[in-house]
């Protein structure tokens, strides 16, 4: 499943190659000292040791920490670098990046800011992968994998991925757009040693056309191929016979116009696999299918290795019996997509020993969550979706379910709970019970919400979370917060990496708490808050360090950032209007501001000014 | 109010599967509540726009569901957002916001089409019915289990729900052993059968105005 995994990060190297921290180490040494046997090629020799030592040095952070030691390890690190990764696509250009990392296999890439998947951006903003593809055609033949986050891509794009890599075999796209059907259809059809495409939470333009068919006939090397974010039909006969030919198949996420009845063929033929996205979960429209006199059961069961399961699209409950048989087995279990209440969901449920991973609709109700406390023991990641996303909704879950889980699943790592109604004590009591809380993320859904039993604000809440959780570096906060809140944070968060602020504080104090008090900030995303100019200046000694600081419909002023502008010139400072704004008086609707190498960006649209 | 007590008429159950040719079933959608004239638009068979619906409704104006007519807006740049469940809730008081919750839009369409609870009323039932469409996959099923729902509604027997394994909530005046079954007057001020909606389901609990055992 999708998710926004917070790997290791320091500053690119690149901005600190200048600072003194490289020693010289000079391997042929002056004439003083020993005389020791030099041979004109020792340089040589300890460059092919170190190679061949760094190829072991797989963590990012570990790699840049070791091209600071000299030039020589700076050179060497270079070369062996095959994975790519770039937090920011505007942050260095693909030129730059190509010319330092020669060898490249696999490339890793985010674009827009998070903000953007909820209409908080105009469309068209950027995020290109065309020069990326086009410097990378040239410089990386033998190149491999390419993972792309909140990027745009287009069909041309696709086109050219499959035409200059002959060696292409994975491609994932996570909330990207830009590209169709058809762009599909090209991409697999001219990539011959294709094993991953996984399309994930991505808008796929319907162009009509059949790219399962375009699969090449022969025996295929898939072992994963996701795609239910795809919106439009695919060809299900093309599909079976794609997986029949696909012996290596582990991963298989369908969309909701696949039937139960057709998930049915398809499983029969694939029993290996690990990963399963069950598609729409209800019979066929059509009439005559006999979907309901299927042995589902037994399919179900004949998968043996299968340990996460996702889909239900449009489930008809009276199918669920199906999987009990792989119950056991399972690690994840995605029913974000099915409206089942909790006497649906505790047959299933009870039998999830090893459930790791679990997301889910709150239309399970509190009493749902308590059924998951008792059993799921393992439990890391939690998400409970909102099946009405609206503020004033009735809320089915609520402290309750909160505290059942904080009791049951000590182990919790990661939450992610949507809800209407939440107390402090509750909060409180998750920061005691799980520990190893590393993701928190709290979505009160009434904006300005207090406790519901005690009428406070939900400072002491989250200010426990910082406090008791200490290995936390994921934090979002909801509901009435005062800048007491943030005074928490910044005094207790050190190990803060992501924070997003909606709907919170009451002055600038707030937000200067936070950049003051979290040396590891990284990505800060604010809206609707009312932090302004005397707030963003607090934060000069820190946005260095930072990928990007987001805030819309704040206090903030042009002037204001004009002053951070001049002040700090490795930083892009964009300001963005609703796209049909013409006029720009001095307040700032959207601050989006992050550091680059590259200075202003030359395919900004006509809303953003870059100051 | 569509509310039929001791009309004249013969119950809907005579007009059978056959009589109704496709355009007969065509479904359309309307909101209870929106746009309730009191003038009659005549029983016959005709596709009833999503927008009106009469106060007297035949058999087959009744299951009126053009999806089409009332789906919900997207939700960018502070519309209001117009529910199409037929759970009869009028439009949000406050604006929406803009991206709040911060729930993906692809998320947020799914989540509209998944569920569509519609309300059936037939003339001489004393109570109207909730049918979730999504649990449909052919009309020959909806239309057996409309049947099904109204004819019981007639000798007062069995009123369980069939989506849940819960057991019917019989009450029984112990001295006479006569049945009772709970009905709730909801906004529209329609008498509904208790139970026909899952306890958890949006905006249920907005539906009570008052409950009775009759």
């Amino acid at each position: 499943m999708s998710e926004d995994d917070e790997r290791q990060e320091s500053p690119p190297s690149d901005l600190e190659f200048s600072s003194n921290k490289a020693r010289n180490y000079n391997a042929t040494g002056s004439g003083s000292g020993q005389p020791e046997i030099q041979s004109p090629y020792s340089d040589q020799v300890l460059e092919n040791v170190l190679e061949n030592v760094l190829h072991f040095l797989t963590s990012r952070r570990d790699r840049n920490a070791a091209s600071l030691v000299c030039k020589s390890w700076y050179r060497v690190e270079a070369l062996t670098r095959s994975d790519l990764f770039i937090g920011n696509c505007y942050a260095v250009s693909p030129d730059r990046a190509t010319t330092r990392f020669t060898r490249v296999r696999a490339l890793h890439l985010k674009g827009k800011p998070r903000f953007a998947d909820f209409n908080l951006m105009p469309r068209d903003w950027g995020a290109h992968f065309n020069p990326w593809v086009l410097s990378m055609a040239k410089a990386y033949p033998w190149l491999e994998k390419v993972y792309l986050k909140r990027m745009s891509v287009t069909d041309d794009d696709l086109a050219m991925l499959s035409e200059s890599f002959t060696g292409f075999k994975e491609l994932v796209l996570v909330c990207c757009d830009g590209f169709g059907t058809s762009g599909l259809a090209i991409f697999v059809s001219k990539c011959r040693q294709l094993r991953v495409l996984d399309l994930i939470e991505s808008e796929v333009v319907d162009d009509e056309t059949d790219w399962i068919s375009c699969f090449p006939e022969a025996e295929s090397h898939l072992e994963s191929l996701i795609f239910d974010c795809v919106e439009s039909p695919i060809n299900f006969e093309a599909l079976e016979r794609l997986v029949a030919r696909s012996p290596a198949l582990k991963k298989l996420r369908l969309n909701q116009h696949v039937s139960i009845g057709q998930l049915y063929r398809l499983m029969i033929r694939a029993p290996q696999l690990t990963h399963l996205g069950t598609g729409s979960f209800s019979p066929s429209e059509v009439a005559g299918q006999g979907d309901q006199e299927l042995d589902y059961v037994t399919a179900f069961a004949a998968c043996k290795s299968l340990v996460c399961l996702s889909g239900f699209r449009e489930i008809v409950p009276d199918y669920l019996p199906a999987m009990y048989p792989v119950c056991a087995n399972l690690t994840s279990l995605n029913f974000s997509y099915a409206n089942i209440t909790a006497e649906q969901l505790k047959p299933i449920i009870r039998n999830c020993h090893k459930l790791q991973v679990f997301w889910v609709l709150d239309s399970i109700c509190d009493e749902g969550l308590q059924a998951v406390a008792v059993t799921c023991k393992e439990l890391r990641e939690l998400r409970v979706f909102p099946f009405d996303a609206r503020e004033d909704s009735d809320g089915p879950v609520s402290e309750v379910g909160l505290q059942a889980i904080s009791e049951g699943c000590r182990k919790l790592q990661s939450i992610l709970y949507f809800c209407q109604r939440m107390t402090n004590a509750a909060v409180i009591a998750m920061s005691q019970n799980c520990p190893d809380l590393v993701v928190f993320r709290l979505c009160i859904m009434g904006r300005h919400r207090a406790d519901h039993v005690t009428g406070e604000a939900m400072d002491d809440g989250f200010g426990a979370i910082v406090k008791n959780c200490k290995k936390l570096t994921r934090l979002a906060v909801s509901g009435l917060l005062t800048d007491k809140a943030f005074d928490y944070i910044g005094r207790y968060g050190k190990l803060v990496r992501t924070l997003s602020v909606a709907f919170a504080g009451d002055s600038d104090m707030g937000l200067k708490y936070v950049l003051e008090g979290c040396p590891q900030l990284q990505k800060l995303e604010i809206r609707d808050s009312p932090f302004g100019d005397a707030a963003l200046r607090s934060g000069l000694h820190h946005y260095y360090n930072m990928r990007f600081l987001w805030m819309s419909s704040c206090r903030l002023t042009r002037q204001g950032c004009q002053e951070i502008a001049n002040a700090m010139p490795g930083l892009v400072i964009e300001v963005i209007r609703s796209s049909d704004e013409e006029e720009m008086d001095d307040s700032v609707e959207t601050l989006y501001m992050y550091r680059s190498l590259e200075g202003p960006r030359k395919d900004a649209p006509k809303f953003v000014t870059i100051l | 109010m569509s509310l039929e007590e001791g009309g004249p008429e013969s119950p809907e159950s005579d007009v059978t599967i056959n009589m109704m040719s496709f355009e007969d079933t065509e479904l359309t959608l309307g909101l209870p509540g929106e746009g309730r004239s009191s003038s009659t638009t005549t029983t016959a068979a005709a596709v009833v726009n999503g927008a009106k619906c009469s106060a007297k409704r035949g058999y087959i104006e009744t299951v009126d569901l053009n999806l089409g007519s009332c789906s919900s807006k997207p939700r960018g740049h502070g519309d209001t957002s117009v529910h199409d469940s037929g759970a009869g809730k009028p439009p949000a008081a406050k604006s929406q916001v803009v991206g709040w919750p911060p729930v993906r839009s692809s998320r947020k369409k799914a989540m509209n089409e998944s569920c569509k609870y519609v309300k059936v009323a037939v003339d001489g039932a004393p109570f109207l019915r909730k049918v979730n469409l999504q649990a449909y996959s052919d009309y020959r099923y909806l239309i057996k289990d409309l049947e099904n729902l109204f004819s019981s509604s007639f000798t007062i027997r069995n009123y369980g729900t069939c989506d849940d394994d819960k057991e019917e909530s019989k009450l029984k005046d112990g001295a006479k052993g006569m049945e009772y079954v709970p009905t709730y007057e909801d906004k529209d001020g329609d008498w509904m059968l208790v139970g026909d909606v899952p306890w958890n389901n949006k905006n249920f609990s907005n539906m009570f105005k008052y409950c009775k055992l009759s």
